[in-house]
């Protein structure tokens, strides 16, 4: 059943992770998590490598549940609910390696998402598809099938594909990565281009200046932890990031 | 063709498509005055190949767009093939049963989704083949069919030899056109381009908002309907119900040979496939050992050498879609690619 939309009550985080665990076996890759944020907000994530990023945004987006610890999505508890239905609440992610229909066309794989994202028309779908693969700048290659994209066009078909599900908050993972400066600073435009429709985003990314001109706000996680949370230049000059990162004392 | 807003449309049809499809439903009219003119052998060869249309259907709507690869699909076609025996027998008029038979397996194919569709890959196609030696065994356990002497459909015998052949060859070709255009229309649907996001990758599909499982599930279903009105029609043609028969993965290894060769994925090639090796069958069927070997041979030179199948060597030559599933996006202005910076 379709709940109607709502707005989250007054007070309360549009997106709230609380007491986050996530352990696979004996490796505990996030270590109580806590991490909330506004309907608008732009926040970017970085962190070494084996951080647990990737595994937070998966967390967040369903793709598997946590050990232990809540999620709520706009004003309800989503922590039992898979992706496709968090995905269809407004909450979609991409993934860091592009993992694209391959058998399909860009069109085709940009319509699986907008007719089954936020169920909509085949019309509005249709519309939705367009408008997506236009914005990431797919439309010379619609009709390509995906396998034979290259890696750029894979990271925008990611971005493509989850921005024609109608995302109000979108979880982005390492879709700068591999990209020349020029690419990387037109990934930026669409993404400006998403907050100005309003749409919230997570970030996660290590070229930190393309990351620093859409985040309004910076997490640094380190071993399965927040180690750093607030103003990006305030984090970034953070004695326990730099040490993160550096593996020495700040300069 | 659906027109949006700034001259792009959406184009799902072309000219020669449906050309085909009147092409298609001309020819089903012409095979429907076939047993007027055709011998009896003739008319039971007809009826064996619209059965082979249909498995090879089903399994490349499986295997091909869902990628659910199975080498069990024969415990449908035995299913089929049994609870037909059983009705009947208890009373059921014989091809009121053929259809029921294939109902009740579809829905036994429910239940049997709910865990055959947690496996992967090898596993699943693996399992489908002990869950069908285990419904052999268990069919085999009926006292109606008394172990592998089997039994016969019995109360057709009610019907003279000629209206039998002739009914039979009817309902064979009617389940084949209703059963190939239910294919069609489910794959042309959103719930279609759904079933092969899942066949390319699960993760990404439910990450867009795509029900992985209920998809899944709805594909699963069909095909074993689809089959079991296979398994159904064949015992209805050839009478007698020896349940090795049925149950024998030759079942399956037709069905990936047809696939194989017509082209997975593409609904023509299924189609294309059921045809060539019913001509194969037709002409080579007598020589044996040899016959199965040179089958064999076939498919893998195919897999090898032509892995996507002779109609999709057509259609990538031709650029010829006569069935096409999915969607082009058709853009306003020259249709070459402008490079400018």
């Amino acid at each position: 059943m379709r709940q109607q939309k709502r707005e989250a009550p007054p007070g309360e985080a549009f997106l709230s992770a609380q007491g986050i665990h996530k352990r696979f076996g004996a490796l505990v890759v996030l270590d109580n998590v806590h991490f909330s944020m506004g309907q608008t907000d732009a926040i970017g994530i970085v962190g070494p490598n084996g951080a647990g990023k990737t595994t937070l945004l998966s967390v967040l987006a369903g793709a598997f549940p946590p050990s232990a610890g809540t999620i709520r999505f706009d004003g309800r508890d989503v922590t039992a609910q898979a992706a496709a239905n968090r995905c269809r609440l407004g909450l979609v992610r991409t993934h860091q390696v592009p993992k694209p229909f391959s058998g399909m066309t860009a069109f085709e794989n940009v319509l699986v998402a907008a007719s089954h994202g936020g169920v909509a028309s085949r019309d509005e779908a249709y519309e939705r598809a367009v408008d997506a693969l236009t914005l990431c700048g797919m439309r010379g290659v619609a009709n390509r099938q995906a396998d034979t994209l290259g890696l750029l066009d894979r990271k925008r078909l990611e971005l493509a594909r989850a921005l024609a599900t109608k995302p109000r908050l979108m979880l982005l993972d390492e879709i700068g990565g591999g990209l020349t400066d020029g690419e990387a600073q037109e990934l930026v435009g669409t993404i400006l281009e998403l907050r100005r429709r309003g749409i919230g985003i997570v970030w996660i990314e290590h070229i930190v200046h393309i990351l620093l001109q859409v985040a309004e706000r910076l997490i640094c996680m380190d071993a399965g932890r927040i180690i750093a949370d607030g103003e990006p230049k305030a984090v970034m000059s953070d004695a326990a990031v730099v040490k993160a990162y550096l593996g020495g004392a700040p300069a | 063709m659906r027109a949006l807003a700034n001259d792009i449309s959406i184009e799902r049809w072309t000219r020669s498509s449906r050309l085909a499809l009147s092409t298609m439903g001309a020819v089903l009219c012409l095979l429907a005055l076939a047993p007027l003119v055709l011998g009896a052998g003739a008319v039971d060869r007809m009826t064996a190949l619209f059965v082979y249309v249909i498995l090879a259907a089903m399994w490349n709507a499986l295997a091909g767009y869902g990628g659910l690869v199975s080498v069990g699909q024969q415990v449908f076609f035995g299913l089929g093939a049994y609870f037909t025996i059983r009705l009947a027998d208890a009373g059921l008029n014989p091809f009121l049963s053929l259809f029921a038979a294939a109902l009740i397996t579809g829905a036994i194919s429910l239940p049997l989704s709910l865990f055959m569709l947690r496996l992967k890959g090898g596993e699943f196609a693996i399992g489908m083949w002990v869950i069908s030696a285990l419904t052999h065994m268990l069919v085999n356990l009926d006292r109606l069919i008394q172990g592998e002497t089997g039994t016969s459909l019995i109360s057709l015998n009610v019907y003279d030899s000629s209206t039998r052949r002739a009914v039979i060859y009817w309902l064979a070709l009617a389940s084949m056109a209703a059963l190939l255009g239910a294919l069609f229309a489910l794959l042309r649907s959103r719930t279609g381009a759904a079933i092969q996001a899942i066949r390319d990758n699960e993760d990404a599909a439910a990450a867009v908002g795509v029900h992985v499982i209920g998809t899944k599930r709805l594909l699963f279903v069909l095909a074993a309907f689809g089959i079991a009105v296979a398994g159904g029609l064949w015992l209805a043609s050839a009478t007698t119900f020896q349940p090795k028969t049925y149950f024998s993965v030759q079942w399956t290894a037709y069905m990936i040979f047809m696939v194989l060769v017509g082209g997975i994925g593409k609904f023509e090639g299924a189609i294309l496939g059921a045809v060539l090796f019913f001509i194969i069958e037709t002409f080579f069927g007598a020589l044996g050992v040899w016959y199965l070997i040179g089958l064999g041979a076939t498919a893998v030179i195919f897999s090898l050498y032509l892995p996507r199948g002779l109609w999709g060597e057509i259609e990538r030559r031709f650029d010829l879609q006569l069935l096409p599933v999915g969607y082009r996006l058709k853009l306003p202005g020259p249709t070459k690619i402008q490079w400018k910076q």
